[in-house]
This record gives structure tokens, sequence and C-alpha cells, in this order.
């Protein structure tokens, strides 16, 4: 069914889960007042990125009173929303929810926690170790957190899984001033826009904005179509709200001019995977 | 020199928005620097013009008896131009007190003494002003430990410090640096006729393309000397840049406990902003 999305492209503070909270209340009542169907918040929208020693300071069981509240807010509209997750044998995940009703209708724990550069995340968080699709009032989705989306396999297992729109929620650092545009968003835009045409699906991409430690996060979130063209994008560098509408119509169109995904063989995936582990010694 | 080349338009929003955010999150307005008559800090302060409002800009010219009557003008000139607050401290009084005790300090314990003179008196107009001390190293200079400890390297906000002294030129014409200012001679102005180039032994953009290949670029020695820089130069540049690594860290602690200060007790400056 036809849906809009609202990407809430917000400058969350370091370390500040209340005001945080507060911040993204304000945008899911400016998203349900407009109509959206779902809004979506970037990676880590409840705590900020660079945490280090602060991750187990600012992460959220799903029982805690943050996430409660979150789900209560869900009755109107769905949410997408990242946060540090603390597991009951005292893990912390660099989680995204996705809520629907007043529930949890899926919980994505980052599998890529990128640590090269200026990324540390492995030292400070765990892995989580599935991609799955999952069904939702607007059709079958998959969750995807930053890094995630950089390893092709993580976008093939959610389509193959049956995903027609892939939500990302990042908090991307802008980096690289030597082109006509900022080389970080130039490479995700190409990432996004290859990732919906080679699998026919719709990505969702929000970002974030605001400055840690020097650091900027460019914003530009995005919805680009299954044909892979960007239909509506963010302000770089500044907060902003982005609204799309996504149509079925066009998702059946696209799917049926370039069936490329009808055609994926997955049984000559897997058995030159499996070839792969076996030679491997995996 | 395809990396060298900057988008100004890029590098403006991105600097005037880090002061902007960096200076408001902690709850402050005004920011301080330190207005030589240089580029580097021309360039700063009409990032902060642009980024806080002129009126929330503290440029302070800090003379000393030697320094060139030159770059007092010419720092006069760019805070007019970009419509800062203006204030001369000359330094003179309080070195010169200083060095009636150690009369035979040589030029480099004198040019330390006035940059850290400069800092003390920035650092204390940041508590006058409620303001933050802005500071105005480029990454040349800090790659090549060209500056003093706690001196001239001293602040609590770097907008240029990841920018070459070539990136500078570029972003100083773009934003409307006066001319004078661009173009003259890069000096630290320590003693009559000193220029860096010369003090240093080569020029900024022949540096500013070797260590742009050999630090953003990872370039080996073997490929540095490929694409046709001399062996001399590669392994001075290299030895510079490793000897003054200590500038660029904090001081050293000596670990007893379980939770060292930035070994093991790790959180953002932006922490709780």
């Amino acid at each position: 069914m036809d849906f809009t999305a609202v990407l809430a492209q917000i400058k969350p503070k370091l370390g500040c889960v209340a005001h945080n909270l507060a911040l993204i209340e304000e945008r899911i009542e400016g998203a349900k007042k407009a109509g959206a169907d779902l809004v979506v918040f970037p990676e880590l929208a409840l705590t900020g990125y660079f945490l280090k020693d602060l991750v187990p300071e600012v992460a959220r069981r799903l029982d805690s009173p943050e996430i409660l509240r979150l789900m209560a807010l869900s009755h109107d509209i769905s949410i997408a929303v990242g946060f540090v997750e603390e597991s009951s044998d005292y893990r912390f995940f660099n989680s995204s929810l996705y809520l629907e009703d007043g529930r949890v209708k899926h919980l994505h724990r980052k599998v890529y926690l990128p640590t090269y550069g200026l990324f540390d995340e492995q030292r400070y968080l765990a892995r989580g170790e599935r991609f799955r699709a999952f069904d939702s009032k607007f059709g079958r989705m998959g969750m995807l957190v930053c890094e995630d989306m950089w390893h092709l396999s993580a976008s093939y297992i959610l389509a193959m899984d049956g995903a027609t729109t892939l939500i990302c929620l990042s908090s991307s650092p802008g980096r690289g001033v030597e082109g006509e545009s900022l080389a970080s968003a130039a490479a995700w835009q190409k990432l996004t826009a290859t990732t919906a045409l080679f699998l026919n699906s719709r990505v969702l991409y929000c970002n974030r904005v605001g400055y840690e430690d020097g650091v900027n996060f460019w914003g530009g979130s995005e919805y680009v179509a299954s044909s892979g063209e960007s239909m509506a994008r963010g302000k770089l560098l500044e907060e902003d709200c982005v609204s799309a509408t996504l149509d079925e119509g066009s998702l059946r169109r696209e799917r049926i001019f370039s069936p490329m995904l009808r055609d994926e063989n997955l049984f000559v995936t897997m058995a030159e995977l499996r070839r792969i582990e076996r030679e491997r010694g995996l | 020199m395809a990396g060298l080349v900057a988008n100004t338009d890029l590098l403006r929003r991105i600097l005037t928005g880090f002061v902007a955010d960096e200076v408001h999150k902690v709850g402050v307005r005004q920011v301080v620097l330190g207005l030589s008559g240089g580029i580097d800090s021309a360039l700063v302060a009409f990032i902060a013009a642009e980024a806080l409002g002129p009126e929330n800009v503290h440029a302070l010219c800090m003379p000393y008896k030697s320094s060139n009557p030159e770059s007092e003008a010419h720092a006069r000139l760019v805070a007019d131009a970009c419509g800062v607050n203006f204030t001369v401290v000359p330094i003179t009084p309080m070195v010169d007190a200083y060095f009636a005790m150690f009369a035979d300090a040589d030029n480099m314990r004198r040019g330390n003494k006035m940059a850290r003179e400069r800092m003390t008196i920035l650092f204390d107009h940041s508590a006058l002003h409620s303001a933050l001390v802005l500071g105005t190293s480029n990454k040349t200079e800090l790659l090549l430990g060209y500056g003093t400890l706690f001196g001239d390297m001293a602040s609590a906000l770097n907008p240029i410090g990841d920018l070459y002294k070539s990136q500078v030129w570029q972003l100083s014409e773009a934003m409307g640096v006066p001319a004078e200012v661009i173009e003259k001679k890069p000096s630290a102005d320590l003693w009559a006729g000193q220029t860096d180039e010369e003090e240093l032994g080569f020029s900024y953009r022949q540096v500013d393309e070797l260590l742009y290949r050999m630090v953003d670029l990872r370039l080996t020695r073997e490929e540095l000397i490929a694409a046709g820089f001399s062996p001399e130069f590669i392994d001075t540049i290299y030895r510079k840049v490793q000897n003054s690594h200590f500038k660029r860290r904090l001081p050293v602690i000596a670990k007893v406990s379980n939770r060292t200060i930035d070994r093991d007790f790790r959180y953002s400056r932006d922490w709780g902003k």
C-alpha cells in the first residue's frame, strides 16, 4: 500500500538521552500532524554517536521507560529509531527498532561495526548476528544500521528475504572536500542508488547532522525509489525533515520492467557460497 | 595536485558550522583569537565573524617591539574587513621584564616566550568575555611541529587545523581576506625579515604536496620517490613529523590504575553537549 515516510534529520546531543528523547517526541508529533505513516530517525538518535565509555551509561533495555514511551507513541505512527541496547546478559548493541501499533515489530542489531579510521565501534559494542526482513503495515521491510549497508550481502539477504523497502539509519561523518560535492555524501548517494537499482527495492536513508568533537555529520537523508532514482533529499549539514510518498504502483511497475530480483538464482548463490565456505575451511 | 584543490564553498559551510555549533553548544556566544597580520589568523577571523557575527569575535593583536609594524597594520586591515572587535595589547613590557633576568636567551627562547605570553593574554580575555579561544594553526605547521607548544598551539577550538597551507590560501581568497595578507610571504615575525619558508628550508607548496601524499594518501617511501620527491626531502619531513609528535599529544601519564585518563578512561570532549 502507498504510505508517507518522514526522515527526521536531527542533531542529537552526545550522551543526553532525556534531551534526545524530547527531540524525537517533538519530531514524532510533527510527523503525525503532517499525516505521515512512518517516521525514521538516524542511527543512535537517542544517544549521539561518539559515545566511547558512555555506552553503558546511555544504553537502554527494551523495557526501559524511554523505549516504552516510544512504543506507546507508535500507536499513531510507525517509528524506526536508533539507540544503544543493553541485553539481559549485559552486552551493548548499536540497535534500531521498528515500532508499530504500540509494540516492537522488529529489532535489528548492527552487524558490521566499523573499527578503522575515525571509527572505533567494536571496542565498545557487541556485534549483531542476523539480517531478517519483517512484515509491517506498509509491506515487507529490512533494517540496516549505517555500515551494514556497505556490505552487499546485508542488503542482498534482506531483499532475498522479501523486503521491498530497506531502511538505513545512519550517523555518517562528512569528509573529503576536494571534489564537487562532499566525498562521503557522494559515496553514500552512489551506494543507496545502486542498492535500490540492483535489488529493485526502495531505500529510506536517514542521516543525522551536527558536530561531535569537530566531526560533522552531513545529513542528506534520502528516499531512493526502486529505479535507483533519488525522489527526495534532505539538506546538507542542516537539520531537516524529508517527506516522501512511497507508492506501490511504481514499485510494481519497476519490478515488471526490471525483473532482476525475480531472476536472481538463490540456489546458484547458495551452492557457490557453500563451496567457498568449504574451501576456506570455515 | 588534485587532492589539494579544495571545494571552498563546502569548506566554508563546514568550518563556519563547526565554529557556531561547537561554541554555542557549550553555552558560549563569543570567541577570542590572536590576529597576527598573517593569513592563518585572518582566515579564522573571517570564519568566526561569519559563524557568530563579527560583534561576537574579539581579535587581539599582540605585537612585540621587534615585530614588523606592517603586521599590526595588516591585522587592523583584516579586523576592519570582517568587522570584528579589535584590540592591541603590546607584550614588550612583560617579555622584556622576564628577559632582563635572562639576558643571554637565544631567539628560540625569546620567540617561544612571546608565543606563550600571547597565549596567557588570549586565555585571560576568554575569561573577560566568557569566550572560547580559537586556534589558528594549520595542518602543515601542526604536522611539522612549526609552532610553540602551549603557545600559539593552545586553543579550545581550531577551525583550520585540518587544512594545509595551500588550502588556507584557497579558502582565504574565497572568503575575501584582503589580498595584501594573502600575497605576502608567511612569517612568524619573531625577528625582522624572518620568513617561514627561509627558516624551514622549503616552500609550503612543496611540503604540502609531500605531506598530502605521505599523510593523507599514505604513500610509501618508494612511491613518494617514484612520484618525484627526493629521498632527502622525504626523510627530513618524515623526521620532522615524527619528532614533533609530542606537541600534538597530551602529556604522558604514568599508568597505575585500571582507568587512566585518555587510555582506558575515554570520553569525547563534547560529552553531554
